[in-house]
């Protein structure tokens, strides 16, 4: 502590010395005067101090944690712990789910509006996360499929006036269809290489919405997309706004449970061998492209899905919506969450999209943070707030010895 | 050699080149049921390529790898991938261990049921008995892998927290649970203690006559070599260059003169 505390006062004197010219002498060639502005130093010197001793602290506690960790001691943060305890898990969730349900009775439709595209976002991320955080597939053009989803419900209602129910277990399945076709070329990728084909993709969906006119109408996009019916009943906006937020919290819950059971199972241990180990994992017995793809389909079904409520939703799409900025979010969302935790990416996606909704007066220096916050996270918390809650089993050996104790 | 044994792998007559060099050349090699065999031979010997050839990592360029398992007909693994070589029956250690690190040393083991299980990703959505009732199976026989490899404490470890010579049981452990007919170790002993390598000694032993699991293994450690496998067969610069039992291959001056050079001609 008292060498941290010693190297950041010499820091900010370091620092009092840089900034001096620029922060206290200022000549004003008005009236011929040079002002000492004295204040600019303590300033400067008191936030150099307080920057630099927090980053040692910080940096000091993640040695300490990795020595812990490498004589093989307990990492876990209270937050992980109380986590790992089912019971809690559950009541929390029970709460949460309450809590989730009375938001729009008490909050204006402007708040449920934000609140809806957090929680779209939400199952982005859930989505994402099969490919990144579990298979352990770089993908930067997830948006892709959210924009096949979305224009594939645009299209259907413009012409065929298909109806949002219809509609949203379509939406996936060709997200899925198109995920097994892209999926294809990708197999023998990994790493560095299978990110760059798959902003490719990201890019060709954006080129090929914008100049198929035809089909896609172009930049001007699609409009008076329908909103979700509820028996044939007529809504108002701001009923509509509750219903589809409803909806989206079924959808959340939905995806919850799906994607949870499927990490906990054989495909999903499967996903999570590919991540740790290629070659292990063929030597294992495990079809590496059957896999690959169906990681990389599930992934894009939850994107094709929810590209459905997108545009029902917001009644206009065009193709400004699916940029690569949209990718680099999800994928934000899943690595500040913690890659493979389901809860984390939750955590993620509401930090990243309501943070920015209610710091407006920030705006403009929103991606300053978020490129200095993302950086942050991965110098001391590169697993993310919230990591991988690690599964354990219940085996007869283990119950016999409570017995016998 | 005991000629009425069933033998279990062929292998023909086995080349591999990389563009002009040819790593493995025509080796042939027999495992039978029961049998501890050891290749061994100085580094860059080419044996851990013959071992990537027999499990299907490397098309081999030439030759024969054939698997005749009891009461079924034989089978050419050539050009086979490597997951269905291991649906085969044969499994494989790695000479640089290759555990999945993050995962928990049960979930490792639970990997290796993998190509013998079934549940899909409906089964997995819905939940049903019988996708409830085979992962119980899959936990408790991937339990008592661990527990005979002597890792039954540590299942819910990580993989990567484990010390070396347990990692190396591990693996073991990990190939066993896909069924194998036959185990393929690739330097099992390699940077292990005296004690860790003669509890190896008594595993792979244990393995060999309680699992009735063929052993066909890669080692440098002579003592391990020479006290478990029968036959041994030894390879240099690609070629086999002897076999036979431990003490015709310690008496064997080709063998000798491998491992220690030729006498000078002064």
């Amino acid at each position: 502590m008292w060498q941290e505390f010693k190297q950041s006062i010499v820091v900010s004197i370091w620092f009092v010395f840089l900034t001096f010219p620029l922060m206290v002498v200022r000549v004003n060639t008005m009236e011929d005067l040079v002002e000492w502005r004295w204040m600019n130093i303590a300033w400067v010197a008191i936030a150099s101090f307080l920057l630099s001793y927090l980053w040692r602290y910080m940096l000091a506690r993640k040695q300490v944690r990795k020595k812990v960790e490498e004589e093989g001691g307990d990492t876990r943060s209270k937050l992980q712990i109380m986590l790992e305890n089912e019971s809690l898990r559950f009541k929390a969730m029970g709460v949460l789910l309450v809590a989730a349900l009375v938001y729009p009775q008490i909050f204006d439709t402007y708040q449920t509006t934000i609140m809806i595209s957090a929680l779209i976002y939400v199952v982005l991320g859930l989505g994402l996360n099969i490919n990144v955080g579990l298979a352990g597939m770089l993908d930067l053009g997830y948006v892709a499929f959210f924009g096949i989803g979305a224009y594939t419900f645009g299209i259907l209602n413009h012409h065929f006036d298909v109806g949002f129910w219809m509609m949203l277990p379509v939406g996936g399945m060709v997200g899925c269809l198109f995920g097994v076709i892209l999926g294809f070329p990708i197999l023998r990728l990994r790493g560095d290489y299978l990110a760059i084909v798959t902003l490719g993709f990201g890019m060709i969906l954006k080129v090929v919405l914008e100049n198929w006119g035809s089909l896609t109408f172009g930049p001007s996009g699609i409009a008076n997309i329908d909103k979700p019916g509820l028996f044939g009943l007529d809504l108002s906006l701001a009923n509509h706004t509750i219903y589809i937020y409803y909806i989206m919290i079924a959808l959340v819950v939905f995806t919850i449970i799906v994607t949870n059971r499927l990490k906990n199972s054989r495909v999903g241990r499967a996903w999570m061998a590919l991540r740790e180990d290629e070659v292990a994992c063929i030597a294992m017995g495990i079809d590496m492209a059957r896999t690959k793809l169906s990681a990389y389909a599930l992934g894009a079904f939850w994107a094709g899905m929810i590209g459905v409520v997108f545009a029902s939703k917001t009644t206009f799409i065009n193709p400004a919506s699916f940029t690569f900025m949209e990718s680099a979010i999800i994928l934000s969302i899943v690595v500040l969450g913690g890659m493979g935790s389901i809860l984390g990416v939750i955590l993620g996606a509401f930090i990243l999209i309501l943070l920015p909704e209610y710091m407006r007066a920030f705006s403009e220096y929103r991606m300053l943070i978020f490129g200095a916050s993302m950086t942050l996270m991965m110098i001391f918390r590169p697993q993310g707030l919230i990591s991988g809650l690690r599964q354990t089993y219940l085996y007869k050996g283990a119950k016999e010895e409570i017995d016998n104790g | 050699m005991a000629e009425n044994k069933h033998k279990l792998l062929e292998v023909k007559g086995l080349t591999m080149d990389f563009g002009g060099l040819r790593a493995v050349d025509s080796v042939s090699l027999d495992v039978h049921e029961g049998e501890i065999a050891a290749l061994i031979g100085p580094n860059g010997a080419g044996k851990t390529t013959f071992f990537n050839c027999v499990t299907g990592i490397y098309n081999p360029t030439r030759g024969d790898i054939l698997l005749h398992p009891k009461e079924q007909k034989t089978r050419r693994l050539n050009g086979l991938k490597p997951n269905k070589v291991t649906e085969m029956g044969l499994a494989r250690t790695f000479q640089n261990i290759r555990l999945f690190q993050g995962m928990t040393v049960l979930e490792n083991v639970m990997i290796g049921r993998h190509c013998r299980t079934k549940a899909g990703i409906f089964h997995a959505i819905l939940r049903g008995k019988t996708f409830r009732e085979e992962e119980q199976q899959i936990v408790e026989s991937s339990y008592q892998l661990l527990e005979k490899v002597g890792l039954g404490d540590s299942a819910n470890e990580f993989a990567k927290n484990l010390p070396y010579g347990a990692q190396r049981r591990l693996e073991i452990a990990r190939a066993m649970a896909t069924d194998p007919l036959l185990l393929l170790l690739d330097e099992p002993a390699a940077g292990m203690n005296p004690q860790e390598t003669s509890a190896l000694d008594q595993l792979i032993v244990k393995i060999s006559t309680e699992e009735k699991i063929a052993i066909l293994l890669i080692e440098h450690d002579m003592k391990l070599v020479m006290n478990i496998s029968d036959p041994v067969y030894v390879m240099e610069y690609g070629k086999k260059i002897a076999e036979g039992s431990p003490q015709q291959i310690k008496d064997n001056p080709k063998v000798i003169e491998a491992y220690l050079g030729e006498e000078a001609d002064a």
